[in-house]
């Protein structure tokens, strides 16, 4: 894939989401007219599902779910963003991002293919190109996205900060029902238990005593003079 | 049909907005309030970190350099924000920033500020806490200052410290009604006097009004409260009177919008915005050594463990406000609490820094964690650049949007907050006590939560759109209330400083109410007097 060519698919995205903002777009033909600016209309839902799991198992990485899983890279044992629940996420409804996704993963793949190109990487047709590389070199090419001169940045930080919210907080779930499943990402945080009634207190929350002098120029209501 | 028309029209329900809206309404104004957010209350406010529920009533906006965190509901940041209620130090009225000479109006000062913040710590009011409010996080920082060779202080907080169950919840609203929001106090205090307030109005533009009897003709839609990015009406209400108080992020861009129709905004309008000089670090705590170099351990028997405990702010060090030490070596120490939303931008040891296998590790540590937050003196390098479609920036979903707003911190900036790591790190890493993580700058640049200054108050129209009485040079009558007012950053949390400000401005709005022949009672007490 050509510079110009990513450069449209940017606009395309970037149209896509002003017009979503605005209103001005239906989701289907948001979805149509990004899938067709990215040449990505052959990409079938489980090479985008494929490929985002990919770049959410380098951002958080986890263990395979099975012996021959080669979306998520099996870099370490236990729970990543991809048991955490990623692609539900990704889909919820309260977030206008799945028209997306099929652009957003052909964007990624595009770059692996740009990686593996001037690396002399063999990639297997048969997967999506970042699936087929490895940790060590998802690693090094998602650094990459976030160099501050990248033109696609900002698609990356929305994607990492969904990640994150994946993982991190159980954002397509109420947090007492994350909870009380178990969710990988909270429990891997060791996220606290609510009481009974699905709230939080902490009636122990301090050490109680003075623990440093005060500052000599306090006003009376505590602030600096 | 007949227009609508209003004495004072309020835009924005946050602190700027609020304590204008009561003094006036009490005072016998008809006066109408637009908030772009919804209208949430107690029962309202949800334990939960589910999208649809906190996202609804705070946006992350992500500009280019620099991502702002801000309220989007009625009663704006007072309702989500964490409460620390501090004044700021009397060094900051003195600043001079990159400018080389006094920034603020002359009119100006602490000792002018103080009869203002007495009424606004009485409003609200403020809580001094002590050590038995503080934190286990809070505890940790103020016991290794002291083995550091710092003070550390209790912070002060809008909080009813009785009704609080120190849940961690502020950012979502306040469950228990315990801290002091705008929706106890100001608010409800200016609808008793019939002001109006319409939530999920976001105004657009403020034009010239051709009422007569009017001065500005406000133009706003109003938002599908599913989805903000969906408008299903639009109206214009003329006024006597506006103020503007959309917040830091939100006045700027307003105003742009209207520069023609306005013949013309000052040029100061969208530039000098600041982050308050905020930079957030997290410090990876050793267990052991908060045992054994601090002699701490609480009741179930561990150390510390307590990042998700407490009330997200209970103290800081003051310790680096030297009045004498030069410009942009000053700035407070704070102990601060995220909710997880925020764990992807503290970096790991190691390469990568902020993603990865070491970064994972690190979440597992994650209730060992310490945030921080150094507020510092920077130098209001903002700028807004082309104006979106409407609103304050491009809605991507809810909770997120594209900002129009441009950072990039001066070597004088980078210098300050380089300062402020070091003290962090000669408190928090002596004897190994933790290792300091500064939050990355690739996924979200420079995050503030305490936008100010992009339409600021001052004496040099070259530099300040504001005159010191918070009013739009050459626009009788359009005023400028919220934290876009502010001139400089401020070393401490602003929201005490914006509500101050807004509590000076007030005699000026009156005047200018009465100008336009609004009749206006005076010597209004404090809301719920
Ligand atoms: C998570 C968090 C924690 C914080 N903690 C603290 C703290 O502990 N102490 C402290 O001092 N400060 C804190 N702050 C900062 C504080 O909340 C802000 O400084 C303060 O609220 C700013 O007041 P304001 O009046 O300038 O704007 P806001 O309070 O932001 O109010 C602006 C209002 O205008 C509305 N608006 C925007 N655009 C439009 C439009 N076009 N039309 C109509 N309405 C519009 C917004 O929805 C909002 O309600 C915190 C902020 C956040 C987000």
């Amino acid at each position: 894939m050509t510079g110009s060519d990513r450069r449209t698919i940017l606009k395309a995205l970037v149209a896509t989401l002003a017009g979503l903002s605005v209103g001005g777009l239906d989701a289907s033909a948001a979805s149509a007219s990004a899938a067709s600016a990215s040449a990505a209309s052959a990409a079938s839902e489980s090479w985008t599902t494929q490929t985002l799991g990919a770049f959410a198992d380098t951002l958080i990485p986890g263990e395979r779910r099975s012996p021959g899983d080669m979306v998520i890279a099996g870099a370490v044992t236990g729970p990543g963003a991809v048991q955490a629940g990623v692609v539900t996420l990704l889909h919820s409804p309260e977030l206008p991002v799945a028209p997306l996704l099929p652009a957003i993963a052909a964007l990624l793949d595009a770059r692996a293919v740009a990686y593996a190109a001037l690396r002399l990487i063999w990639l297997s047709p048969s997967r999506p190109p970042f699936v087929g590389l490895s940790f060590a070199d998802r690693t090094a090419l998602v650094g990459g996205l976030f160099d501050p001169d990248d033109l696609d940045r900002p698609i990356w930080q929305v994607m990492s900060l969904l990640v994150g919210l994946a993982f991190d907080t159980a954002g397509q779930q109420d947090t007492v029902e994350a909870l009380a499943q178990g969710h990988p990402g909270l429990t891997w945080l060791r996220f606290p238990e609510p009481d009974a009634d699905g709230l939080w207190r902490f009636p122990d929350f301090s050490y109680g005593r003075p623990l440093a002098a005060l500052h000599p120029n306090t006003t009376a209501s505590g602030s600096p003079a | 049909m007949t227009a609508q028309t209003t004495d004072v029209l309020v835009i924005g329900s946050g602190f700027g907005g609020a304590i204008p809206a009561y003094y006036l309404a009490a005072a016998g104004a008809r006066v109408t309030v637009l908030e772009r957010g919804p209208r949430a209350a107690a029962a309202d406010f949800a334990h939960s970190m589910r999208l649809g529920t906190y996202n609804k009533i705070v946006d992350v906006v992500q500009g280019d350099g620099v991502s702002v965190v801000a309220g989007n509901c009625v009663g704006g940041g007072s309702v989500v924000y964490f409460a620390a209620s501090l004044r700021a130090p009397s060094f900051v009225f003195e600043r001079h920033g990159g400018l080389g000479r006094r920034l603020w109006p002359a009119a100006l000062t602490r000792a002018a500020l103080d009869p203002w913040y007495d009424r606004v710590e009485e409003a609200l009011p403020v809580t001094r806490t002590d050590w038995s409010d503080v934190s286990y996080a809070g505890g940790v920082l103020a016991a290794a200052c002291r083995r550091a060779g710092h003070t550390c202080n209790p912070v002060p907080v809008a909080v009813d410290t009785g009704t609080c169950t120190n849940c961690n919840w502020m950012l979502s609203g306040c469950r228990f009604d315990a801290k002091r929001s705008l929706l106890l106090n100001y608010l409800p205090a200016a609808e008793a006097h019939g002001a109006e307030i319409r939530p999920l109005h976001e105004v657009q533009t403020v034009t010239p009004s051709p009422l007569p009897g009017s001065r500005y003709a406000v133009g706003y839609t109003v938002l599908d409260p599913d989805d903000y990015s969906c408008t299903a009406q639009a109206g214009v209400i003329h006024a006597k009177v506006v103020v503007l108080a959309a917040g830091a992020v939100g006045t700027p861009v307003i105003l742009q919008r209207s520069a023609l129709l306005l013949g013309g905004v000052p040029a100061a309008v969208g530039r000098y915005f600041s982050g308050n000089g905020d930079r957030v670090s997290v410090a990876d705590v050793v267990e052991d050594k908060a045992r054994s170099l601090l002699g701490l351990s609480h009741p179930d028997g561990s150390a510390y463990e307590g990042l998700p405990v407490g009330r997200p702010i209970t103290a800081a060090s003051y310790d680096h406000l030297d009045p004498a030490a030069p410009e942009y070596s000053r700035f407070t120490l704070q102990q601060i609490y995220f909710p997880p939303l925020t764990n992807l931008l503290p970096q790991a040891a190691g390469s990568p820094a902020w993603f990865g296998v070491e970064k994972r590790n690190m979440r597992a540590r994650w209730r060992s964690w310490l945030t921080l937050l150094a507020m510092t003196e920077d130098d209001n390098e903002g700028t807004f650049g082309t104006v979106p479609l409407t609103g304050g920036f491009t809605r991507l979903a809810p909770g997120l949007g594209l900002g129009t707003m441009t950072y990039r911190p001066t070597s004088r900036t980078r210098g300050a907050w380089g300062r402020a790591d070091t003290a962090l790190r000669e408190i928090l890493e002596k004897d190994g006590l933790s290792r300091v993580r500064p939050w990355s700058e690739n996924v979200a640049d420079t995050v503030t939560a305490h936008p100010l200054g992009s339409a600021r108050i001052g004496d040099d129209p070259a530099t300040s759109a504001l005159t010191d009485s918070h009013e739009l040079r050459g626009h009788s009558g359009l005023f400028v209330t919220d934290g876009a007012a502010v001139p400089t950053s401020l070393t401490v949390n602003p929201s005490l400083t914006i509500a101050a400000l807004a509590e000076r401005a007030v005699a000026t709005i009156a005047t200018r109410a009465a100008d336009a022949g609004v009749v206006l009672r005076r010597d209004i007490p404090l809301p719920g007097r």
